[in-house]
């Protein structure tokens, strides 16, 4: 089982890549970690491999399969902010169902409280409106995971727990988890491999 | 800590950094924060109005010379003190307590005065931009006529420095990516020739050769007799240029320790909390001790870390702990000696 990106090229501008014939490759269970300078095309490679950027050149694919651009999406893309992801106006529990009914063991798991999900996002911290982010991103049917800078926004003691908790559900699950993170600390203590995003324009 | 304040009758009005270098850094506190507490009034249901309270008996001093990071996790107020130094907060604000800028107090017309001139923030977020406004006007801000070459010139130098190239100055904010917004976001205060520098979270998403140079600037501006209030979840960024750290939670400061404390397992630190913090770092133990940190609408008589804490006593849950000096730091735990 892998999730593949093969000769994938980039362009937000005519004559201006942003990536060129990128390679990468993700098992079924791996924590891989990904690494790069600011503006080598990080966040855009996760867009591509989750299906949100569709005019880029090269393959993604799944188990040798193209990915479904209908129904649930198998590969799954968790943002830096979790505030921009979640829609201001609905409660917390419409949030965290919009795409199917999060399990009582996740939100356990992620310590969600009851009385948080009757709560508006802006009442709940970046830590927590995360827990909600990720716990609606794992669901059953979801393969592989990309965490874009997922951490990054949180303090050392929420940053410890999410992980933990999210290593421990994607062990269970068998899901592929990219980390993408400036922190080689943390990409050497969650991953087992690395690799790394050289930023083409300035090689 | 003695924080006399002196003012000096030779200081003049000029903006440039030098005029604050020399021998009397680090003899004054520049901004002193006393028992601060802040409260927004909200409407609970209909026309009842609930105060909420999101700051409470918070007290740091920062120095000219020195920068003081303040650390702790979201939600725990940073950016609130951050803004209410600034003055900047919203309408249905209530703000007590006792702030002084240079000696005198910092009220509200004087922060007005002096935000953006004397007293610069880099905001935390892209969306302190204007979207439909090109870097370079925004980096600028606005000048007379005759200054425009010379900051322009200014500009350009300062781009350099940080690695954006040429034409990011005639981009959109959208056009940028994370670490390049960044960047921008800390060049407007290094163009402006202010004394005290407010950075909120200026370093997350930096790659790590820009965020050491970040930093950089940050010490050459404390090196230059500017107070820094550098306010950051990132201990290990905070720790590499930092003189004092003090540790935020839910709204009050629970440490103020030393840069030095933060060694091995923490044993000199005076507060579990900011124990806790350190072992958690991925680099240290990654160890993450449960629970959250109270919401803002949760009444608590005792000690705020209560819940958390692995060495409460009975006494913890009743009345808030004194601030306490203890090792050249301070202290808000009965159990710290």
């Amino acid at each position: 089982m892998h999730l593949k990106g093969e000769n994938i090229s980039f362009e937000y501008k005519k004559n201006d890549p942003v990536l060129k014939d990128v390679n990468i490759s993700l098992r079924s269970g791996e924590v891989l970690g990904l690494i790069g300078d600011s503006g080598s095309g990080k966040s855009t490679l996760c867009k591509i491999l989750a299906g949100y950027e569709i005019k880029y050149q090269g393959k993604v694919t799944m188990d040798g399969n193209e990915i479904p651009s209908k129904g649930y999406n198998p590969v799954q893309l968790v943002f830096q902010h979790p505030e921009k992801a979640v829609n201001p106006k609905w409660r917390m529990k419409d949030i965290l169902n919009e795409g199917h009914l999060v399990s009582q063991d996740i939100l356990e798991a992620f310590g969600i409280k009851n009385n948080w999900l009757n709560r508006w996002p802006n009442e709940l911290s970046g830590g927590e409106l995360q827990r909600f982010a990720l716990a609606r991103a794992l669901s059953p049917k979801t393969r592989y995971l990309i965490a874009d800078e997922i951490t990054t926004m949180v303090d050392a003691i929420t940053q410890a727990q999410i992980w933990n908790i999210v290593l421990n559900i994607v062990e269970e699950l068998n899901i592929g988890v990219l980390v993408v993170s400036h922190d080689r600390n943390l990409i050497s203590r969650l991953c087992h491999d690395t690799i790394y995003l050289k930023d083409i324009n300035n090689v | 800590m003695g924080n006399k304040a002196e003012i000096n009758p030779k200081k003049e009005l000029s903006t440039g950094l030098e005029t604050v270098a020399g021998d009397r850094k680090k003899t004054e506190a520049l901004l002193t924060v006393e028992d601060l507490s802040l409260s927004f009034t909200q409407y609970a249901s209909g026309l009842r109005q609930t105060e909420l309270k999101v700051i409470s008996n918070l007290s740091i001093q920062a120095y000219k010379g020195e920068i003081l990071a303040i650390v702790g996790s979201s939600g725990s107020g940073k950016s609130l003190l951050a803004h209410a130094i600034l003055g900047i907060l919203p309408l249905n604000a209530k703000l007590d307590g006792k702030m002084e800028y240079d000696g005198k107090k910092l009220t509200q017309e004087r922060k007005k005065e002096m935000r953006g001139k004397e007293i610069a923030l880099i905001p935390q977020a892209i969306t302190y931009l204007d979207p439909l406004m090109k870097i370079s006007n925004q980096v600028i801000g606005s000048v007379e006529k005759e200054k425009e070459s010379i900051m322009k010139k200014l500009q350009r130098e300062v781009f350099q420095r940080y690695g954006l190239k040429p034409e990011v100055e005639r981009m959109l904010p959208h056009e940028l990516s994370g670490g390049m917004t960044r960047r921008v976001l800390v060049s407007t205060a290094v163009i402006s020739s202010s004394k005290l520098i407010i950075a909120d979270e200026p370093t997350p998403g930096l790659d790590d050769k820009t965020l050491n140079e970040t930093l950089s600037y940050f010490k050459d501006m404390a090196d230059k007799g500017c107070a820094v209030i550098l306010i950051t979840h990132d201990i290990e960024a905070a720790l590499k240029i930092s003189h004092k750290i003090a540790v935020f939670y839910a709204g009050t400061v629970l440490e103020v320790a030393n840069v030095e404390d933060f060694k091995n397992n923490g044993e000199n630190l005076r507060h579990p909390y900011t124990r806790a913090l350190w072992n958690a770092l991925p680099q240290n133990k990654f160890q993450a001790i449960k629970g959250h940190q109270p919401m803002q609408d949760e009444v608590i008589d005792g000690c705020i870390f209560y819940d958390r804490c692995s060495k409460k006593k009975a006494i913890c849950s009743r009345g808030i702990p004194q601030l306490k000096q203890v090792n050249g730091g301070v202290v808000r735990c009965n159990n710290a000696s």
